[in-house]
């Protein structure tokens, strides 16, 4: 099979199952923890399943090992299409999935064991962050050798985003990472302090910029269009965001550290390119749903669809949301509550996650070699657990956030705080219970396409695409 | 020189961020206009642009909506205001000369103005007096859970290395002023570590007399040893009977009220290797008169 006459699907498909267990697992453990917050005394008090050592695994569950999979899956895949060759390098893209898998085992061993930089969102140390670094160039390699040897003249759009998100994760991830080990499994940041912090967003709002937003919008444009059956909007218009995207992306940062000790010029850049960063966000959802004009009727009975255009309004909303809340006076109310936390479960699972399983119903049954998925009233059920959890999630959140807001900052009549700290979290109680529930069902619909993803593949061979010679 | 949020290692800097930021701004608004021309020889609205990918994938070329231009515009325009008026391009202060300590100056000014006069009002009247003030015992409540329950319980009942304040056992005096004294300026209870001068041995002997001086059976021999090694070291501190010092913050140890635990295993440990706790001084942070009605209220709970 290892031909140059056929695409190289075999670490497609690799990535593409991996997503699925890496979503169930990711999502599980996220499932836990609110379960956690509701019941405290689930963590048993074995320090392995203490709400603070689960919580870093989660994160990097879902975001590097079931995102990062969906990424992997999806840009090695539209890469060989578009460049209409076979993947470059193939022994290293084999690489990069072995390599990948064994940094989410280790991430999965040593969270819980409580070794962390914690640095948020890059909580691995040191010596997996080198296997990241090596994992991350055999990536860059694979997927600009396959750019550079493509048989299409222009580069398509997703490619663009794709390119940019390797290429910015690579150095964000170096410059963050950047550590003196003392021994195996400890290191210290080389950043002093406020330069710290300030390194440590930078980094935290990019992997929000380019690994969740920018990856993913490469994987929309291509299957947002593939699965309408209808070209792209706006050509000019793809231009126009991805550069102001990620030239604007870059500054966000110091909005994680309003009213901090990091000085006053950088939090109102931080502010201000975010707020300029709505347009070039809502670039993409225009080109996304806009794409659909003209077969509007076929969201009616194809899940797959719902799935892609839905995600586009989860981000439409959270890129609106996030500039509003990088605004200092509403950060004021909403920093260090739930709010946050509903901000981004919009992002990552109405957005993230629900982009990448229409992409993954529609890779699999091309994969191995079936018109379809087993069952497409399954999708159906799926699609609509997935957007009743999202909804139960963030509104929940919003409600409790915002509520713990106001009481923090609420005063009696003599200047005194109304609540003490206690009460606000009491007040929380039924909020987290619905966030539960809402993670649960989002879970349970990963199940079911478990499921689906089962009897599809069962029986069947793994099927490789033919290149076609014509350029 | 006194280092604040305007001070870059060099000029560079400065200058750096200045170019950086319009820069970026400038490029954005220049990409808009320029992509939002219709040029020669480009696909027309309706009309894909001639490249496709991947058999079917084709895109058109429409153009940008016009309302999505204004608010990316409109965003633009508010972002170089801000950077006008606001601190954000380097060392330039921005014209309303704004910062985070202007803002809380202010924001405390107004505070005091709105609520000083009340505090000021409770101030003026003696602790012993305003115990029995349920407004001002409101307000003390109010104070306390949200500045003293994190450490001393929110029924002001303590626990471990935090002192009980609802009895009326107290290490640094229990009268108005000395309560006063403890919330402003703070203290620091030190017992030394004897572990070291006693040895395995004397430390369990003087833990035998402590024992027994709270009442407890222990061995004759071993508390006979024990007091020896009390009246050379203890004793100066929590006096020759036991009952401590207030003036030094040592613990009554006749009583049954411990502040680190009474059990024979916390007592040999507290006396090995010493204690040190610390009151913090809320003297900047709360001031004389709210530090007054706390104290009125910790005074109301045993009195």
């Amino acid at each position: 099979m290892d031909s140059q006459t056929t695409y190289n699907y075999k670490v497609v498909r690799q990535f593409t199952v991996m997503t699925v267990v890496w979503g169930i697992v990711g999502m599980l453990v996220g499932v836990i923890i609110a379960a956690e917050l509701v019941w405290p005394q689930l963590s048993f008090d074995l320090p392995w399943l203490h709400f603070g050592r689960l919580r870093p695994l989660h994160t990097n569950a879902v975001i590097f090992a079931f995102g990062g999979s969906a990424l992997f899956a999806t840009s090695y895949y539209v890469v060989q299409r578009t460049c209409q060759v076979r993947l470059f390098a193939g022994g290293l893209a084999a690489f990069t999935f072995w390599g990948w898998t064994l940094v989410i085992v280790l991430a999965a061993v040593s969270l819980p064991l409580g070794i962390t930089t914690s640095k948020e969102y890059a909580e691995l140390e040191w010596p997996i962050d080198l296997l990241i670094t090596l994992v991350w160039v055999a990536y860059a390699i694979v997927f600009f050798g396959t750019i550079m040897k493509r048989r299409v003249k222009h580069i398509y759009v997703a490619n663009w985003f794709y390119g940019a998100f390797i290429l910015t994760i690579a150095v964000l991830h170096i410059v963050n990472s950047a550590a003196l080990p003392v021994s195996l499994t400890k290191s210290y940041s080389v950043y002093p302090g406020a330069i710290d912090a300030m390194v440590q967003w930078w980094y935290g709002h990019n992997a929000v910029g380019f690994f969740l937003t920018a990856g993913f919008l490469g994987m929309m444009y291509y299957f947002v269009p593939k699965q309408a059956g209808r070209p792209v909007y706006s050509y000019r218009l793809s231009v126009v965001h991805f550069w102001a995207l990620i030239s604007t992306y870059m500054w966000a940062g110091p909005h994680h550290l309003h009213y901090t000790a990091l000085p006053v010029w950088a939090q109102s850049l931080g502010m201000v390119f975010s707020l300029i960063l709505l347009a070039p966000s809502w670039g993409g959802m225009i080109n996304g749903i806009m794409t659909l004009s003209g077969a509007w009727h076929k969201l009616r009975d194809d899940p797959i669809l719902k799935f892609l255009i839905v995600s586009l309004s989860f981000y439409g909303m959270s890129t609106f949301e996030g500039p509003m809340m990088s605004i200092k006076t509403v950060n004021a109310l909403s920093h260090y509550t739930d709010w946050t936390i509903g901000h981004v479960h919009s992002g990552a699972l109405g957005w993230v996650a629900m982009v990448s399983i229409g992409s993954v119903y529609f890779l699999i049954p091309k994969l191995f070699g079936r018109e379809q998925m087993y069952s497409i009233r399954l999708i159906d059920w799926h699609f609509w657990m997935s957007t009743i959890g999202v909804v139960l999630y963030i509104v929940a959140m919003w409600i409790s956030g915002i509520m713990q807001g106001l009481m923090w900052r609420a005063v009696n009549e003599d200047g005194t705080l109304t609540y003490s700290f206690v009460e606000s979290l009491e007040a929380m109680y039924p909020f987290y219970f619905v966030r539960f529930l809402g993670g649960a069902l989002f879970l349970t619909g990963m199940l079911v396409m478990a499921y689906n993803v089962i009897k599809t593949v069962s029986g069947a061979r793994p099927a490789d695409a033919p290149i076609p010679q014509t350029a | 020189m006194t280092v604040n949020d305007f001070s870059f290692t060099s000029n560079f800097w400065n200058v750096w961020i200045i170019v950086l930021t319009l820069g970026n701004i400038l490029a954005c608004w220049w990409l808009i206009r320029w992509t939002s021309k219709h040029k020669e020889g480009e696909a027309a609205s309706g009309d894909t642009t001639g490249h496709s990918w991947d058999e079917t994938l084709a895109e058109y070329n429409n153009p940008l909506p016009r309302w999505w231009l204004w608010l990316f515009y409109i965003t633009m325009i508010f972002g170089l205001v801000y950077l006008v008026l606001y601190p954000g391009l380097g060392s330039f202060r921005g014209v309303l000369d704004w910062t985070h300590q202007k803002a809380y100056a202010k924001e405390m000014e107004a505070a005091e103005e709105r609520y000083g006069p009340l505090f000021a009002k409770f101030a003026a009247q003696p602790v012993a007096q305003l115990a029995n003030d349920p407004d001002a015992l409101k307000i003390g409540q109010r104070l306390f859970v949200n500045y003293c329950a994190s450490c001393h319980g929110s029924d002001a009942g303590g626990g471990p290395g935090f002192p009980d304040l609802s009895d009326n056992d107290w290490l640094w005096g229990g009268s108005p002023e000395a309560i006063k004294t403890s919330i402003l300026d703070g203290r620091t209870g030190a017992m030394p570590a004897w572990g070291a001068v006693l040895g395995d041995k004397g430390v369990e002997e003087a833990t035998a007399y402590v024992l027994a001086l709270s009442g407890r059976d222990a061995d004759e021999t071993l508390v006979a040893a024990g007091k020896t090694h009390y009246d050379t070291y203890c004793a100066a501190c929590h006096g020759a009977d036991g009952t401590g010092n207030n003036a030094l913050g040592a613990p009554n140890l006749t009583d049954d009220n411990w502040l680190y635990g009474g059990s024979p295993g916390v007592i040999r440990q507290t006396i090995a290797q010493g204690r040190t706790g610390r009151m913090p001084s809320h003297r900047e942070f709360l001031g004389e008169d709210k530090a007054h009605l706390l104290a009125t209220y910790i005074y109301s709970l045993s009195n």
